[in-house]
């Protein structure tokens, strides 16, 4: 057997000379530094795919964002029949924002549901040894993985809601294609963002075994503070402030408020900034407690 | 370099387990996994690490892939520090463990080595070659765009191997790679591994409980028993220290009363059959002569030693000092 001695053509007659053909490989590949950036590309397209391959689940999801989407439609518009202008949005605009909220919630994962869970078992049973021992780095893998997630997420399960959504509703959507352009950059930041938390929160699952109370409490202060629940504007006083600067305002309040036209020009850089600024302290806090999990790291299990 | 490729020299590795004794007491247990092992293994060598459960095998392998940090002593493999230049040795290391999977649970097998490709740098032309090998060997021809969950166990493990080996390693480390795999796979596993240690010159540690694949691929064994080297060296010096038997197993003409010869012993009588014991360090020539001298003999066999129950004799003695 010839394994492959760098000449693939070679045949059976030369097996015994396939030893040397190894001594070679070995060589191209000592030389050969950093990860490439092609690696990630191939995470994030596995990430998508991984998605993909559940139809079903993918059209009951979309079901339920819809449905979903549906009752808090018209529940806001009951609302702002009562008070109009509310949170700073007149109804077509609040209602829009249901609709925006159900397209995001799974591609800015406000509920949780992307790589932590994995991540996390992968930590609990010892498969993270696996991990560990390639040469790709920790953060950047599963980053690219959620990237790829967060872009299936967006085209199967939001983008149908959204579109039913707008046959029932009257929305504020704009014509501009270049706010559409602005949105979908707001989204990919806040998906960073939602990623950098949830990264935190699964490496938790190093010192605690078991991160699930970690990642339910993460999920229930995600889906308050990012405003799916309510718009964050819509919060009196100092809970209202509060929600404002806390990064999970990146993953729907602030792409919804672009989408909206509620930041254009300088608004719309200091949002980025916002976002780039959370995602950047996050990651780089993630950075380092992965460095810490992986140097006292106890890999479990035989 | 080439005779201590895998080096290690009194490598420890000490876990703090934390008991819950009462209520709220917890006490502090210190297991010591690995309790100073010294080997080394020359390039290409394929060797067996044996022991019983909780001997301490997987422990030193997560050392020598630079997952786990030693608590003392010194590990190099290809020259690396293992623990330290994780990132540098795993270019020059396969890994399997039998009971986890490198591959992408929810696609197809290919998307997992197009992965590999990218993630070790593989040149395009190895990879192709290498990827053609295993597919032919370990057929995986008709799995490649079958999703790794639907695999069976057996399936799942050849890609797993196929998955290691595809960026040339100069070692593979490989922590029961037969566990659960029926007859046939494991042959399959078994001869592939063969040839690839044979031909492409790959240094193999495997551990297992199988002990058949000792038998057919290592010549040599290192058997841990309490995180400490009880037994290294031949497969065959095994049966010595174990003060194990062979059996010689003779078809007489007819139903006769046990045979009487110096050396043996016999131990079953069945028909005109008869199984005789004797020493497995000395030879069969004169016990057959023997046999044949004083009685009418229509075939004979020579069984070797189980090496299993000389191993299970070795860990049974040593529990019991
Ligand atoms: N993460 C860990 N924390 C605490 N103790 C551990 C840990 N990993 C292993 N051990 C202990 O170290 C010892 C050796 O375990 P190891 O997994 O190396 O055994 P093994 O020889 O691979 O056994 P098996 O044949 O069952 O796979 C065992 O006593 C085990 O309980
Ligand atoms: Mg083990």
């Amino acid at each position: 057997m010839l394994w492959a001695s760098g000449h693939g053509a070679g045949g059976g007659a030369c097996l015994g000379l396939a030893t040397r053909g190894f001594g070679l490989g070995a060589r191209t590949s000592r030389k050969t530094g950093a990860v490439g950036v092609r690696v990630y590309a191939v995470v994030a397209a596995g990430g998508f795919r991984r998605y993909a391959t559940y139809r079903v689940a993918t059209a009951a999801g979309v079901f339920t964002n819809t449905v979903f989407g549906f009752i808090v439609a018209y529940t806001f518009t009951a609302l702002w029949d009562e008070r109009p202008q509310l949170g700073g949005y007149d109804l077509s605009q609040a209602v829009t924002y249901v609709w925006i909220g159900q397209a995001l919630l799974m591609t800015t994962a406000m509920m949780g549901g992307g790589f932590e869970n994995e991540l996390m078992e992968r930590i609990r049973t010892g498969d993270i040894a696996i991990d560990l021992y390639r040469p790709a780095d920790l953060q950047l893998f599963w980053l690219a993985s959620d990237l790829g997630r967060a872009a299936f997420h967006l085209l199967g399960r939001g983008v149908v809601p959204m579109a039913l959504g707008a046959l029932a509703f009257d929305l504020a959507l704009p014509a501009d294609p270049l706010v559409w352009v602005a949105f979908l950059c707001a989204v990919a930041l806040g998906v960073v963002v939602s990623f950098a938390i949830r990264f935190l929160v699964a490496l938790s699952a190093f010192w605690l075994l078991d991160g699930a109370g970690v990642a339910q409490i993460t999920w229930l202060v995600g889906l308050f503070f990012s405003g799916m629940v309510l718009p964050l504007t819509l919060f009196p006083g100092g809970l209202g402030a509060l929600a404002q600067v806390l990064p999970w305002s990146a993953l729907l309040q602030i792409p919804a408020d672009v989408l909206l036209g509620k930041h254009t020009g300088w608004g719309l850089v200091q949002a980025y900034g916002f976002q780039l600024g959370w995602a950047a302290v996050l990651l780089t806090a993630g950075r380092l407690l992965q460095s810490v999990a992986t140097r006292r790291v106890v890999v479990q299990g035989g | 370099m080439e005779s201590d490729f895998i080096a290690l020299d009194g490598v420890e590795k000490v876990f703090d387990v934390r008991r819950r004794t009462g209520r709220l007491r917890r006490e502090k247990t210190r297991v010591r996994a690995v309790d100073g092992i010294s080997f080394t293994v020359p390039r290409g060598e394929m060797v067996g690490y044996i022991g019983p459960n909780g001997a301490g095998k997987s422990t030193t392998i997560k050392m020598l892939t630079g997952i786990l940090t030693p608590s003392g002593g010194r590990v190099r493999v290809a020259g690396i520090d293992p623990a330290r230049e994780r990132t540098r040795l795993a270019r020059h290391i396969g890994v399997v463990f039998g009971q986890r999977t490198t591959l992408w649970w929810d696609l197809p097998l290919r998307d997992s080595y197009r992965l590999m490709h990218r993630m070790y740098r593989i040149p395009d032309d190895r990879f192709k070659a290498n990827m053609a090998r295993c597919v032919e060997q370990l057929d995986l021809g008709e799995l490649l765009d079958v999703p790794v969950r639907q695999l069976s166990l057996g399936q799942r493990m050849r890609g797993d191997i196929a998955a290691a080996l595809l960026h040339d390693p100069e070692v593979l480390y490989l922590d029961e790679p037969t566990i659960g795999l029926d007859v046939i796979s494991k042959a399959k596993v078994r001869d592939f591994l063969r040839d690839l240690n044979a031909e492409r010159g790959t240094t193999v540690l495997l551990t297992t409980h199988d002990l058949t694949d000792i038998e057919q691929l290592c010549k040599r064994v290192m058997v841990i028993d309490h995180g400490r080297l009880v037994y290294d060296g031949a497969l065959a010096g095994l049966h010595e220290v174990g003060e194990s038997e062979r059996t010689l197993v003779v078809d007489l003409e007819r139903e006769l009363p046990p045979v009487e010869v110096a050396g043996a012993r016999v131990l079953k009588v069945e028909g005109p059959r008869q199984w005789l014991a004797f020493p497995a360090s000395v030879s069969a020539a004169p016990l057959v002569a023997a046999v044949a001298q004083r009685y009418p003999l229509v075939d004979l066999s020579v069984r070797e030693p189980d090496i299993e129950a000389v191993i299970a004799k070795m860990y049974a003695d040593r529990s019991a000092l």
